[in-house]
């Protein structure tokens, strides 16, 4: 199986050193077209006037903050179930990037809202959805952070994970439901499937880009993250050596 | 096979309710909430009608996750994690027993003091059952989805705070449903039942759920 | 259809690309500076003598 072949952190580091010019290429080139079709190129929407060139920001960040999870979720299942060793690296490394996304689609949502609604927040299901997510991924950091060794980390962060995966649809459909209950739904949205070409195209190259960019930031940060554990080992080895008495000591009760 | 469920439950439940009284003082802190709120909200009583359950059930919560670190803590302590983990019973029932014997142990004192708390909130006698009745459904679900944040959080030194944070997320959806069904009784717009069919459901899942993450999470803990 | 003129909401546009540009120059600025950091972490214990070998036998 090709993954498989990465599982040397070696050959992976050689792979990205590889891949990653390219990638940051590609994603600058995506953003530079995004970028001049949805401010030169996209039409005012007739309701929502040049406010509608947030939603080339705000959409595929909001996408971003769904799809990391769902990296999260299946660098979760490589950790505890086929225990591939860069899996954990991966999950670490989604955490502050989903974070981050999650961030941007909630400000420049509100920032949104404001002009569109009236208001910078309304505790509609979606948004209220994106928050919890957005606390999820603080606890996933945090966690993370609390945990001294990496290999603990990794596989605590990661049953939360999956545990988190099963519950955010639990957690959007009993938001939908709290929601429909307390507010009726007056909140102007754009229909899906009717955008106009001229705009859904811009849409889709951020949307493109912002992907090129996750993948961009991901592989650089878990090769931070290989190189920070890399320095870990040597670190304790550097230790170890240097008290070699206690090094035993505490050597025989991992056994 | 009964039997070691059997001597677990009845050792849990001992020491839940020996140690510290953990129960007496979760029951004093949902006391200390409740009383809060109207300093916080002002003395309306229709107000406090109204928002009652949500108090209750947001005390309950609150009180439900400060007892949560007894669930593990003591027994890594002393080592008798390790060897429940080493004794070759699943995991999955003996974090389900102890999750049971500390529901009786904290939660069950909850539910009991909810129709006293009740009174001073200002409820109605229909409310008042329908709250204490959803807090007996749903408090179980509280204590099953924080025992996957106490076995994760288990080998850190003050994992509380952080427990916390990562429990609330995942205790959403019993809070909305809870609420939902104690609000249903008293002004209707929806049946009663749903929301707490929906509730005992939740319950259900993380009766499944929880026992299981947090059985595997202590097995990587502990090695 | 002039690019510079964001009509009534223009501080709102401006202002969610700013945060998002500012949020996306401190996750660039994060990896490149983690990077730096581990890199010279990494040369400092290589240049103590101590050899990347004995951590491959760790992991084994």
């Amino acid at each position: 199986m090709a993954l498989w072949d990465y599982a040397n952190p070696t050959r992976f580091l050689r792979l990205v050193d590889i891949v990653l010019p390219w990638l940051i290429a590609a994603c600058a080139l995506a953003f530079a077209i995004g970028l001049y079709k949805s401010f030169f190129m996209a039409p005012e929407d007739y309701q929502q006037g040049d406010t509608v060139r947030i939603m080339f920001i705000h959409v595929p960040a909001a996408w971003l903050a769904m799809m990391c999870y769902s990296v999260m979720a299946i660098s979760a299942l490589g950790t505890l179930v086929w225990k591939h060793p860069l899996a954990d690296v991966s999950a670490k490394a989604a955490a502050p990037l989903g974070a981050a996304f999650t961030f941007i689609s909630l400000i420049t949502g509100s920032l949104w809202g404001k002009p569109m609604w009236g208001t910078y927040w309304v505790w509609d299901a979606r948004l209220t959805s994106v928050l919890v997510l957005f606390i999820m991924y603080l606890g996933l950091m945090a966690l993370w952070r609390t945990m001294e060794d990496p290999i603990k980390a990794g596989k605590a962060a990661a049953v939360l994970t999956l545990v988190g995966a099963f519950n955010l649809p639990i957690i959007k459909f009993s938001v939908d439901w709290w929601n429909t209950l307390h507010q009726p739904a007056s909140v102007i949205r754009l229909d899906g499937p009717t955008i106009h070409p001229d705009i859904l195209i811009p849409l889709l190259v951020m949307a493109l880009a912002f992907t090129l960019l996750f993948f961009t930031l991901h592989l650089a940060a878990m090769r931070n993250e290989i190189f920070r554990r890399r320095v870990r080992s040597m670190r304790m080895k550097a230790a170890a050596s240097a008290h070699p008495a206690g090094a035993t000591a505490t050597a025989q009760p991992a056994e | 096979m009964s039997g070691w469920v059997g001597a677990l439950f009845v050792r849990e439940l001992r020491l839940a309710v020996r140690v510290g009284g953990s129960g007496v003082i979760g029951v004093l802190f949902f006391l200390a909430v409740v009383t809060v709120i109207p300093f916080g909200v002002g003395p309306d009583l229709n107000l406090l009608a109204r928002i009652g359950p949500a108090i209750l059930w947001i005390g309950a919560l609150l009180a439900t996750l400060l007892g949560l670190d007894r669930l593990f803590q003591a027994d890594r302590d002393d080592g008798a994690l390790d060897l429940m983990i080493m004794a070759g019973r699943p995991l999955e029932l003996i974090v389900l027993v102890k999750c049971l014997a500390h529901w009786m142990a904290t939660g069950l004192p909850l539910v009991f003091a909810a129709p006293v708390l009740a009174i001073f909130l200002n409820l109605d006698p229909v409310a008042i059952a329908a709250v204490t009745a959803t807090l007996l459904a749903g408090t179980p679900a509280l204590t099953l989805i924080g025992a996957i944040g106490a076995s994760l959080t288990v080998t850190l030194r003050r994992g509380g705070l952080l427990m916390a944070v990562l429990v609330i997320p995942l205790a959403i959806p019993v809070l909305i449903f809870g609420v939902s069904a104690a609000d249903a009784a008293i002004q209707d717009p929806v049946p009663f039942m749903t929301p707490f069919l929906i509730l005992c459901a939740l319950t259900l899942v993380s009766a499944v759920v929880g026992p299981f993450a947090a059985a595997t999470a202590l097995r990587f803990a502990s090695d | 259809m002039d690019p510079f003129d964001l009509g009534p909401h223009a501080g709102f546009i401006i202002a969610s690309y700013t945060v998002t540009f500012g949020v996306v120059a401190a996750l660039i600025a994060w990896v490149l500076i983690d990077r730096a950091q581990q890199r010279a972490a990494l040369n400092d214990l290589e240049r103590q003598g101590i050899s990347r070998a004995g951590q491959r036998q760790d992991k084994s």
